[in-house]
């Protein structure tokens, strides 16, 4: 029997969301659990569809997606809604749906207009699942627009600080980003006569490829984001609500990076060699641009949504590096990151609950007063900086390896020794930030502050136990992610 | 003679409807429209599939012709039942509100089913003429100088449009378009500069339809003062009859492959480029909603006239798909402001604030319908764009498409404006907005429309294809 499983997953949380859109005056509770339900059944199906992933290595230099789906939709211009899952897209399905559901665990103390906040989660969780399984470019393109109204509706009404001024800002910046990729995707369309991406490919570095590959990169250099073009990331993410801020930094930004590899690297590989130097160049600088911006901040969720910015810098470098074991890494490192980011993200959220501020100097020796969540905070830090034995050192690890051993082009160990340092910088910040805010004398204005209740140590504990599961096994995703990878080295010409 | 039968019931009903109205039945009038629309629709279904010509060939009954008679009829529908709430605000000659707006109705199906140059501006002068009064029709001062303005203006253009007409016949000695197309290659005319000054008087008199800048000075004025009704009628209906006429003039009189079209073609992207930019940047600052709108009106005409500027079939049908997209994303947005302007007694966008806490399901329609007009998935607006953008870059207008998905991220700003105010802001009470269940029902239908074109596209643009195949190339 061929189930649909793919279609399930994308379309069951906007089934949960017009479910509670009709529920005439629900309860608070009702919502969330009937958000919950169906936020745990997608990610119960990419379970099912993670273990029945079939691990053979791949034959041919195509894409091979599998639970592919693939019907006619708009025929007149060949749009098919077609889904499917390959390598690099599988641990993206998986992360999207369990941060999902745990963002839907981190909203659960909600109390503002809850029926409306869980709708447009519920709605912003399906844009995102489609844009990691979707294969036709209009498909995909569609579904990355999905993701705008719900995140501007979550920011400006739910958020915090200069919350309208962010939600715009976030708005504006994505929509010239896909504007532009608009304008690539039919001018690509138009030359090649598809919108397939399991079999678009455009070789040569010609005029045409270069424009139409940098009109489709501009979007994804806006999200992944790449410096100059990160300046909407801290505003969005400080400003937004924390479950809202878990899923940006944690599944967003991550569209960036697939899109990156799937439509940039994937189908303009010429193109991609070509301009490897300067892309790597531009990644070191976020790296470093990032990490010292982010030793300056003293709001405890900017200094989080800052490093976000150097980290994905290491994404763009395994990425434009273009050998396989860089690729893998930054693959890894997008799920490692959404999965460190995110729990930072929700532990600052609990923070901020008990303690009532984010900023830096007022905070410190909580230690004392909230053990669990100082311990789990810590675990996440280390995390972040890359300590061996989580998942970030497992990603940053083969990202770095990848490109130093890289042959795209010469001197790229100059960068990568460059982007070593960062993880000094992010050492540094982080260790200094942990010890400012947890160790040393505690103060008394927290006594009493209480620590993580049982629900929120559900969400956190399983975030930790990822970060470790990966760090310890990297090879239960890497073994799938360089299935992805295959490919698309073959295609850059190894 | 039968070819006409949805024309001229039509205008039956709006007799009997004024008659109705001096024997003081007033609560029947808007179910006579209604049934007079209805009655039109039947003659007109019976009619699909037909392929002839008439009255020595100024009537045109083909696939064209008869999409766009659907279109106008359910508009036609659909103003009616918004129009329930309004109508009795009026004190007197409420029968005449429906009888014009049936008669305009009749004058905009001529439009788009006449062949020859007379009987287009005859059907044009109909239609107008019921606008223009319909426009004063709130009898304060800013509906009666929005009345003004849209007579003088359209005066104005029509003159243009008939001088150019005159400058087509001098050249080519022939009213029908068939002929005129004929003559041109025949007699040789087509480097002729008279022709061309001929072809840029009718792009004058039409573009004043459609809302195309340096043609549009009355929609802001306009739109703010008439009655909200009927701005949703201009904004929609006028303008799909303008863009009906121009497809049927420009290709069935001066279409490809006669060298002019690439002239007029040209002209046409760049009053498009032109009309989206001013539109959206003007729209920018305004506070009163209607006003607005009509910016909004004035960039959506540009986006559509990027179907003109690509001279070909899938520009042709792209149009076409974008005309309908636009109709019921316009009628669900201004049944929305109708709604809620009726109990807020003010058009303002401030005072729609906090609208989504008293009415929900009203909120959330006008806030489809502006994301449609962004563009944004997963509505109609976002088909036609992809549709009608991929047809530009096909005929080489990248330059142009550039130009118009950068003019929708600036027009997201002030569309999402609204949508914050009525999602974000304090409501000045907490009274649920009342509607009649007509408005209830023309609301749901719009809204639904917006959200079926968006997902399930397939047969509208199977309807739209097979409208823009009339015209050969």
């Amino acid at each position: 029997m061929n189930i649909p499983y793919l279609s399930l997953i994308v379309f069951l949380p906007l089934v949960g969301a017009i479910l509670i859109a009709l529920m005439p005056r629900p309860g608070d509770r009702t919502v969330k659990l009937t958000a919950a339900l169906f936020a745990l059944a997608s990610l119960a199906l990419s379970i099912v569809v993670f273990l029945g992933f079939d691990r053979s290595v791949p034959v041919g230099a195509g894409i091979q997606p599998q639970f592919e789906e693939i019907a006619s939709w708009i025929p007149a211009i060949k749009v098919s809604y077609h889904l499917g899952v390959d390598g690099i897209s599988l641990p993206m399905l998986g992360l999207t749906t369990f941060l999902g559901f745990l963002s839907v665990l981190v909203s659960w103390k909600i109390k503002l207009r809850v029926k409306e906040y869980f709708i447009w989660l519920l709605l912003l969780e399906t844009g995102i699942l489609g844009v990691f399984t979707a294969l036709d470019l209009v498909l995909f393109f569609l579904f990355w627009e999905v993701e705008l109204i719900p995140m501007y509706m979550l920011i400006s009404i739910w958020g915090t600080g200069r919350k309208e001024y962010s939600a715009i800002k976030f708005v504006i910046y994505t929509l010239v980003g896909s504007a532009l990729m608009l304008a690539g995707i039919l001018s690509l369309y138009f030359l090649t006569g598809s919108f397939d991406m399991t079999r678009l490919l455009m070789t040569g570095a010609g005029a045409a490829a270069i424009s139409i590959f940098f009109l489709i990169f501009a979007a994804f250099a806006i999200k992944l984001p790449v410096f100059p073009l990160h300046t909407w990331l801290p505003d969005a993410h400080t400003d937004a609500p924390t479950a809202v801020s878990v899923i940006l930094a944690g599944v967003l930004l991550k569209m960036g990076g697939y899109g990156m590899i799937r439509i940039s690297v994937s189908i303009f590989p010429d193109v991609a060699h070509r301009f490897a130097p300067i892309l790597v160049i531009f990644a070191i600088v976020s790296v470093l641009y990032g990490a010292v911006v982010t030793v300056r901040q003293t709001d405890l969720k900017r200094l989080i949504a800052y490093s976000s910015v150097s980290h994905m810098g290491y994404v763009l470098l395994g990425i434009f590096a273009l050998s396989q074991v860089s690729l893998t890494g930054a693959a890894l490192q997008m799920f490692s990151h959404g999965v460190v980011t995110g729990l930072l993200f929700a532990m600052v959220g609990l923070v901020y609950d008990k303690t009532h501020t984010r900023s830096i100097p007022r905070l410190g020796g909580l230690a004392r007063q909230m053990p669990i969540i100082v311990v789990v905070f810590s675990v996440a830090g280390l995390a972040s900086l890359g300590l061996p034995g989580t998942s970030g050192f497992a990603a940053e690890f083969l990202v770095f390896v990848g490109s130093f051993s890289s042959t795209a082009f010469d001197g790229i160990r100059f960068y990568v020794i460059l982007g070593v340092a960062g993880i000094v910088v992010t050492a540094g910040y982080i260790l200094w930030m942990l010890q400012r805010v947890f160790y040393g004398p505690p103060l008394d204005a927290y006594n009493g502050v209480g620590d993580a209740d049982t629900l929120e140590r559900v969400t956190i504990f399983s975030l930790v136990a990822a970060i470790m599961l990966i760090g310890i096994y990297p090879r239960l995703l890497t073994d799938i992610i360089n299935l992805g990878v295959i490919p698309v080295v073959s295609r850059l010409g190894g | 003679m039968s070819l006409l039968l949805p024309e001229i019931s039509l205008v039956v009903f709006a007799f009997i409807v004024i008659v109705f109205d001096l024997l003081n039945k007033k609560a029947v009038l808007p179910w006579l429209s209604v049934a007079g629309v209805v009655v039109a629709a039947i003659f007109a279904i019976a009619m699909w599939g037909l392929n002839t010509t008439s009255f020595a060939g100024m009537l045109f009954v083909d696939s064209f012709s008869i999409f766009f008679k659907y279109l106008f009829l359910v508009v036609a529908l659909l103003i009616i039942l918004s129009s329930r709430d309004y109508v009795p605000k009026f004190a007197r000659f409420q029968g005449e509100y429906y009888a014009l707006v049936l008669l305009s109705s009749a004058g905009m199906m001529l439009m788009a089913a006449t062949g020859e140059l007379i009987s287009i501006y005859i059907a044009l002068e109909l239609t107008s003429i019921s606008l223009y009064i319909l426009a004063s029709f709130l009898k304060d001062t800013r509906s009666s100088e929005a009345g003004l303005k849209y007579l003088l203006l359209g005066a104005i253009s029509s003159a243009m449009l008939l001088y150019g007409m005159a400058l087509v016949y001098g050249l080519t000695g022939s009213t029908h378009l068939g002929n005129i197309a004929a003559a041109i290659t025949t007699r040789g005319v087509t480097g002729d500069p008279a022709l061309l000054l001929g072809i840029v008087f009718m792009v004058a008199g039409f573009g004043f339809k459609i809302a195309a800048v340096p043609f549009q000075m009355w929609v802001p004025d306009v739109y703010e003062g008439s009655p909200t009704p009927v701005v949703a009628y201009l904004s929609v209906a006028s303008k799909a009859a303008g863009f009906a006429v121009i497809l049927r003039v420009f290709y069935g009189a001066f279409g490809p492959p006669l060298s002019i079209s690439l002239d007029w073609a040209l002209l046409f992207a760049v009053l498009a480029a032109v009309s989206m930019t001013v539109g959206n940047v003007v729209a920018l600052v305004q506070g009163n909603i209607k006003r607005m709108m009509g910016y909004s009106s004035i960039a959506q005409a540009g986006y559509l006239m990027v179907g003109l500027a690509t001279l070909s079939v899938l520009g042709r049908s792209g149009l076409v798909f974008f005309l309908a997209s636009y109709a019921v994303t316009n009628l669900g947005a201004f049944f929305a402001i109708i709604a809620i302007s009726n109990k807020t007694n003010s058009d303002q966008i401030e005072d729609f604030a906090g609208i989504a806490r008293r009415s929900p399901w009203l909120a959330a329609v006008l806030a489809l319908c502006l994301i449609s007009l962004i563009g944004l998935p997963p509505t109609a607006g976002f088909i036609a764009k992809v549709y009608l953008f991929s047809a530009a870059v096909q005929d080489g207008l990248l330059w142009l498409v550039i130009i118009a998905v950068i003019n929708s991220v600036i027009s997201a700003f002030y569309y999402l404006r609204v949508v914050k105010v009525m999602y974000l802001g304090t409501p000045a009470s907490e009274e649920r907005v009342p509607s009649s269940g007509a408005m209830r029902f023309a609301l749901g239908v719009s809204g639904l429309a917006v959200l079926f074109i968006g997902v399930l596209p397939g047969y509208i643009l199977q309807l739209a294809q097979a409208v823009a195949k009339v015209f050969p190339s």
